[in-house]
């Protein structure tokens, strides 16, 4: 399986290729990415360094142009493309239709890959998306268990990759829509959630209290710790009840998949956190490095080294991980 | 400007009813002045006092009105049963089907279908319209979050290029905004979402999530997430004629379905909505995405006829 990590810019792929990345995926300085936050992603001449550096060690680099093309900047999204294909990337990683017929006939060799933010959660729609614009490889939304995993993966016309670490979006990627309810920018138009403009901390006689949008997301007791207020993990009142109303403050995190995630034939697992620190990129990506390097050796006696586990639990959201949607009882 | 009057669409009912609660909604909808019903459950696959045959026959009846009967296939396909469910669909026989998911393109295309393109397809920009309408589509709708200006541009854009496909937009009720492999009103209730109960029917207008100091956030209704305010965007519909979409969807409320269609019926004719000391729908209500900013903005101030 390879291990797919982010790269926010050039000192964090670096990084996650000195630590055993196969491939890196990253994005260009614009709303073309679905990470888009002030001082990350790279420019024409960083992104040309960091895929010289990649390839010259053997490694692949992605690059993501995976937010949709609004009606009047139809040309910034097919730049983007263009100058990707002239940068030389090993594939791209795509999610709206227009845009996946664009590349396909533009340059039909390079290949594409369909982003979590194109929504395609069986094979159906894996099939629909292979059949009209040949991409190659699929990267799966965070709401399958590993049963519908599995029975996807049997008839998949594409390879997959599946997220293995990182934020955990609990909404259908793609098809989330609450962060412009509150603030008028979301993944699909302005490749971000919950953006950081919108945010406001504000220290009441009631506790730190984080807003997005004016929305008071969540309200801390002086002994809690304080997270970044994004929408789907605060704490809201239903029918009487405060509580993570939708999702708590965790990480996803598949360590102990991996063997069953390796049967299945998924062909690539992805660590997310393009926003995060070339040190969190690091530390994630030689991590990975080494459980992966453990499961070619001793395929049936592989367990997660409590010492992975640990590292990772230090840099985690919240400090605390689930497997999300892929355990059944979560949902 | 397109030369036909502003169609209305009653689009699927988002909340799990009692089959009574259904069927009472549908022969009431019949005598309302809309021109397309759209039909089924396009939120979670458990809930089921209605069959697919149960959706054909309410369809055969509202066709006689003189409806024009679309069925909405479900927006999150998880699992080879969904699929199973989602072929028989498509080989309904009768009545054309709006694909909210790509699994559902990929069954309609595979039978030369034509089809309605769903909100949730994620159809901001011609190209992508133009990829469906040359593969079948017969209708889209814009994204919820959509923008008037957005969508204008879009729609010259199209005629521009010669794609024709009639747009609709999300003109009134809560608007959907995500979908999750968990439910949330079963987790409410503590309940696994494999044993919910289906808690979900015991809120006909969805589970209100409100912030600590009480605003209306979200509506949580099982999977699905919608809005907390209800979108209303009555007067809007001379400027969505002018600038060409084709249709404006209402989305069906349990309770005062049939005075909003009449104030939607009333404001596409052109005449001036009465002076009703009575709100359509005890919610607070938005149109922001609308006017550009957060979808929860309300800029269109009219307290006394709102």
């Amino acid at each position: 399986m390879e291990l797919v990590c982010p790269a926010g810019n050039l000192p964090a792929l670096k990084r996650a290729v000195d630590e055993g990345a196969d491939a890196v995926y990253f994005g260009f300085r614009n709303a073309t990415n679905a990470r888009q936050f002030a001082g990350l992603n790279f420019t024409d001449q960083r992104a040309r360094d960091g895929i010289a550096y990649a390839q010259a060690r053997g490694r692949r680099v992605f690059c993501a142009i995976n937010t949709y093309p609004q009606p009047d900047g139809w040309g910034q999204w097919a730049r983007a493309v263009d100058q990707a294909a002239d940068l030389g990337v090993d594939a791209l990683i795509l999610a709206d239709m227009g845009l996946l017929e664009y590349a396909a006939t533009r340059h039909p060799d390079l290949p594409r890959h369909l982003s979590v933010q194109g929504s395609a959660t069986s094979h159906a729609a894996l099939r629909f998306y292979h059949d009209h614009f040949g991409i190659k490889r699929a990267v799966l939304p965070r709401v399958l268990s590993i049963t519908q995993v599995r029975d996807l993966a049997k008839q998949s016309p594409v390879e997959l990759e599946v997220f293995a670490f990182g934020s955990l979006c609990i909404m259908a990627e793609g098809r989330c829509y609450l962060s412009s309810y509150l603030t008028g920018e979301s993944p699909n138009t302005r490749g971000v959630c919950s953006p950081a403009g919108h945010v406001r901390w504000e220290e009441t006689p009631d506790g730190l209290e984080s807003r997005l949008g004016g929305v008071l997301i969540d309200r801390y007791a002086d002994d809690e710790r304080a997270g970044y207020p994004t929408l789907c993990k605060g704490r809201f009142a239903v029918d009487g009840e405060t509580y993570h109303a939708i999702e708590e403050p965790t990480s996803l995190n598949t360590l102990e998949l991996l063997p069953e995630l390796a049967e299945l034939g998924i062909s690539a697992v992805k660590i997310e956190g393009r926003q995060r620190s070339p040190a969190y990129v690091s530390k994630v990506a030689g991590i990975w490095r080494q459980a992966l390097d453990r499961l070619a050796r001793e395929p049936a006696r592989f367990h997660p080294d409590p010492a992975w586990l640990a590292g990772l639990g230090g840099v985690a959201e919240g400090t605390t991980t689930t497997l999300g949607a892929y355990e059944r009882r979560w949902k | 400007m397109r030369d036909t009057p502003l169609e209305l669409t009653l689009g699927p009912v988002l909340f799990y009813w009692s089959r009574e609660r259904y069927e009472a909604f549908y022969r009431e909808a019949a005598d309302w002045p809309v021109d397309t019903v759209t039909l089924g459950e396009s939120v979670c696959s458990r809930r089921r006092d209605m069959k697919l045959d149960d959706w054909l026959g309410l369809g055969r009846e509202l066709a006689q009105a003189g409806k024009r009967v679309v069925l909405a296939s479900q927006t999150l396909i998880e699992s080879e049963a969904d699929l199973r469910d989602l072929r028989k669909l498509c080989d309904n026989g009768d009545f054309l089907v709006e694909a909210n998911d790509q699994s559902a393109l990929q069954g309609l295309i595979e039978r030369g279908l034509p089809f309605v393109g769903g909100a949730a397809l994620n159809l901001y920009n011609r190209q992508a319209i133009a990829v469906l309408e040359r593969a079948g589509m017969q209708a889209w709708q814009a994204p919820v979050e959509m923008s008037r200006e957005a969508l204008s541009t879009l729609l010259e854009d199209c005629r521009a290029q010669g794609v024709e496909s009639p747009c609709e937009v999300f003109a009134h009720g809560h608007l959907p905004l995500a979908w999750s492999s968990r439910c949330f009103t079963a987790r409410r209730h503590r309940r696994p979402k494999d044993r919910c109960g289906f808690v979900c029917q015991d809120y006909p207008e969805g589970l209100a999530l409100r912030s600590q100091e009480g605003q209306e956030v979200f509506t949580l209704n099982g999977i699905q997430t919608l809005s907390g305010a209800c979108q209303d965007l009555r007067h809007e519909l001379p400027a969505m004629q002018a600038m060409g979409v084709a249709a404006a969807r209402l989305s069906p409320r349990a309770a005062g379905m049939a005075e909003i269609v009449a104030a939607y019926d009333a404001a596409r004719r052109g005449e001036p909505p009465a002076p009703d000391p009575l709100r359509l729908v005890d919610a607070s209500l938005c149109d922001g995405y609308w006017h550009g900013g957060a979808g929860m903005a309300r800029r269109t101030e009219e307290a006394s006829s709102c």
